[in-house]
């Protein structure tokens, strides 16, 4: 295929035998690439250099409370769904330095960090997750403040999305319209499509940028029925859904039930330890630490990833706003489901399963909701 | 976001765990613009930060002055702090008292404890534009007549003869000669037209819903009472989620709310 008939607009073919390609055109164009690759048996998004890093091979069974690697039958790159970290981790981070300070003739000065960050390219960005980077997107960069950290990250971020051909045990984008096809948000989205000797990418071209990527490496022209057949997996993948939610009237439907007796039984089985809100792609809660050296000259604020499961989390003099498992889960419920809406305009859940599979006493978000809509206030008064 | 330094020109000890600081910026001679019933964030190096209300008059923004209770880590830090000592400030930040809004209406301040120091800039700006409000009323209400703060400006105060203050507290001793009892036992006397009415409340949480519901008993419509929530702050720009109450995120939506948009929620358990 020649350079001058590509257009944004096309949908070309990479073999998986050129797939290296793709990552050296990433890194020679100065990109840190970041995407999937084993660590402590669970899938990890981390600094790429090789194919080889990528879990070759490798399928996740999840469940709730559980998630195992399994070997596959085929060679797939992507052939597993989604591992417990999300892209959050890179460009929201858990841990950063907001400033240092030195106390300086009598008061005090305060030094921002140098930052010399190199761009980032995620490779095997999922649909469900390229909608929790929008939303995070609403709440950092399109409110009325902006945060620095986080536009730095996101700023020049490139997007190489994987559309989902297998659905997972907890997943629900379809029911949250997030997903398993990736329509917006990427530079370039990619199909993985294994058909006997056959391995070969689909690529959909998102943006300019994603289409410089591809001229510069080798793909050709779909052969007939290719397209077809990534689509049909695709299509697969939405029909079985490990879960789903229903989504008509959701916010106000939890907004009526916020006494709703399920409250206290799903806090019987709530360990409040937090794992649901650090899984989840679109939880942005930080809290801020104030520490000092042993001299007291010099003093470091941080930020780091809080839970709203904590009881510190809402304390104020006197005590914890919410002391009860109960009001605490029904706060993070609530917030994804409910009162985003009102904040965000858009619901807080994508449909990821993640805070299904991490759950360890596998609490399912789907069930609580359609628990409660089997139990809501409004059906039981007429009754 | 980050933290200017301010020097602090005097401490005034308000009571045995309240202290008034008053504020200047090390690095000139800026004026501190605010509005009524914004916050600040108070950093004490190397401690920590804490959302305080500025206490002070709008139209004297030269002197920042925050009034704090020594309950916490930072706020103990704090009160031992003396002048010429620097502390960070960062805002000022959230929503104000409705002090325009509520022109040609009679005003009613109901302050419980150290809820009077965020509702001292909106009656200063009251105060200072007297012949724009109708009646205006200051109904204060503490644990003791220890816990009286502002003692000489309420004496004051009471001395005029355009403003009507009334003071109660819920345990007197021997020397107490005023009201005894909670805050909202003011109310049904208190001379105001409730019809033409904006009522500002700042208290602890359960006294602000109570006082509503006294206002709402003598006529006042919920749209024109406003009170000011407490929730824990980190950021301040509603992005560290701590103080989200339902919707709203009292450091940027907050903390002054009107009691139409939250005052059902007061009576909702841990929210």
């Amino acid at each position: 295929m020649t350079e001058t008939t590509l257009t944004q607009d096309a949908t070309v073919i990479l073999e998986r035998a050129h797939f290296q390609q793709l990552l050296d055109a990433l890194l020679q164009s100065g990109y840190r690439v970041i995407g999937p690759t084993i660590e402590d048996r669970a899938i990890v998004y981390e600094s790429l250099s090789s194919v080889e890093d990528l879990p070759i091979g490798w399928k996740d069974q999840q469940e709730g409370g559980t998630f195992r690697l399994e070997k596959r039958k085929d060679q797939a790159l992507f052939g597993y769904t989604l591992g417990p970290q999300t892209w959050k981790k890179h460009l929201y981070p858990p841990n950063v330095t907001l400033w240092q300070a030195k106390r300086e003739n009598g008061s005090f000065k305060i030094t921002p960090p140098e930052e010399d960050r190199q761009p980032l390219a995620f490779i095997g960005v999922r649909a469900c997750e390229l909608s929790a980077i929008a939303i995070q997107d609403k709440i950092f960069l399109e409110s009325e403040f902006k945060d620095p950290i986080y536009q730095q990250n996101r700023e020049g971020l490139f997007i190489v999305a994987v559309n989902c051909v297998e659905a997972g045990g907890t997943c629900f984008c379809a029911s949250m319209e997030t997903g398993p096809k990736a329509s917006t948000g990427f530079d370039l989205a990619l199909t993985e499509v294994i058909d006997g000797e056959k391995h070969y990418f689909v690529v959909n071209i998102g943006s300019a940028r994603g289409l410089d990527v591809i001229k510069a490496i080798t793909v050709r022209t779909p052969e007939a029925g290719e397209v077809e057949a990534a689509e049909a997996r695709i299509a697969e993948a939405s029909q079985n859904m490990g879960r789903t939610l229903e989504t008509e009237g959701l916010r106000d439907l939890l907004f009526r039930n916020i006494e709703n007796p399920r409250w206290e039984a799903v806090a019987d089985r709530c360990l409040t330890c937090g794992n649901c809100t650090l899984v989840c792609p679109t939880c942005f809660c930080a809290t801020i630490e104030d520490v000092t050296d042993l001299t007291g000259q010099h003093a470091e604020r941080t930020r780091r990833w809080d839970s709203c499961f904590t009881m510190d989390f809402s304390y104020i003099h006197g005590g914890s706003v919410r002391y009860s498992s109960r009001a605490r889960y029904r706060q993070w419920m609530m917030h994804k489901l409910a009162s985003w809406v009102d904040q965000f305009g858009t619901f807080g859940c994508v449909g990821c399963g993640r805070c299904i599979t991490w759950c360890p006493v596998a609490i399912d978000i789907t069930e609580e909701a359609n628990i409660i809509r089997q139990g809501d206030v409004a059906k039981t008064k007429e009754a | 976001m980050l933290s200017q330094p301010f020097r602090i020109e005097t401490v005034h000890r308000e009571s045995y765990d309240t202290f008034t600081v008053e504020l200047q910026p090390t690095n000139g001679h800026d004026s501190f613009l605010f509005a009524p019933g914004q916050y600040n964030m108070l950093y004490v190096f190397g401690v920590g930060e804490v959302p305080i209300s500025i206490s002070g008059d709008p139209d004297r923004p030269e002197n920042l002055m925050h009034t704090t209770r020594a309950v916490g880590t930072v706020t103990k830090a704090m009160a031992e702090l003396q002048k010429g000592d620097v502390i960070g400030i960062r805002g000022p930040y959230g929503t104000s008292w409705p002090v325009d809004r509520a022109e040609g209406y009679d005003v009613v301040f109901v302050a419980g404890g150290i809820g009077l120091a965020p509702l001292r800039p909106a009656l200063y700006h009251v105060l200072a534009h007297r012949d724009r409000y109708g009646k205006v009323v200051l109904l204060y209400g503490t644990r003791s007549p220890d816990d009286i703060l502002y003692r000489s400006e309420l004496e004051q105060w009471r001395s005029r003869f355009d403003l009507e203050v009334h003071v109660t507290v819920d345990y007197a001793d021997a020397t107490w000669r005023g009201n005894v009892g909670v805050v909202t036992s003011l109310i049904p006397k208190a001379p105001f037209d409730p019809l033409h009415s904006m009522a500002m409340i700042c208290g602890p949480e359960v006294m602000m819903r109570f006082t509503a519901i006294e206002l709402l008993k003598r006529g006042i419509e919920h749209e024109h009472i406003y009170l000011t929530m407490e929730r824990n702050m980190k950021c301040a720009i509603g992005f560290c989620g701590h103080c989200q109450f339902g919707q709203h995120f009292v450091c940027r939506d907050g903390p002054v709310f009107s009691y139409a948009h939250i005052g059902h929620m007061l009576s909702q358990w841990e929210v």
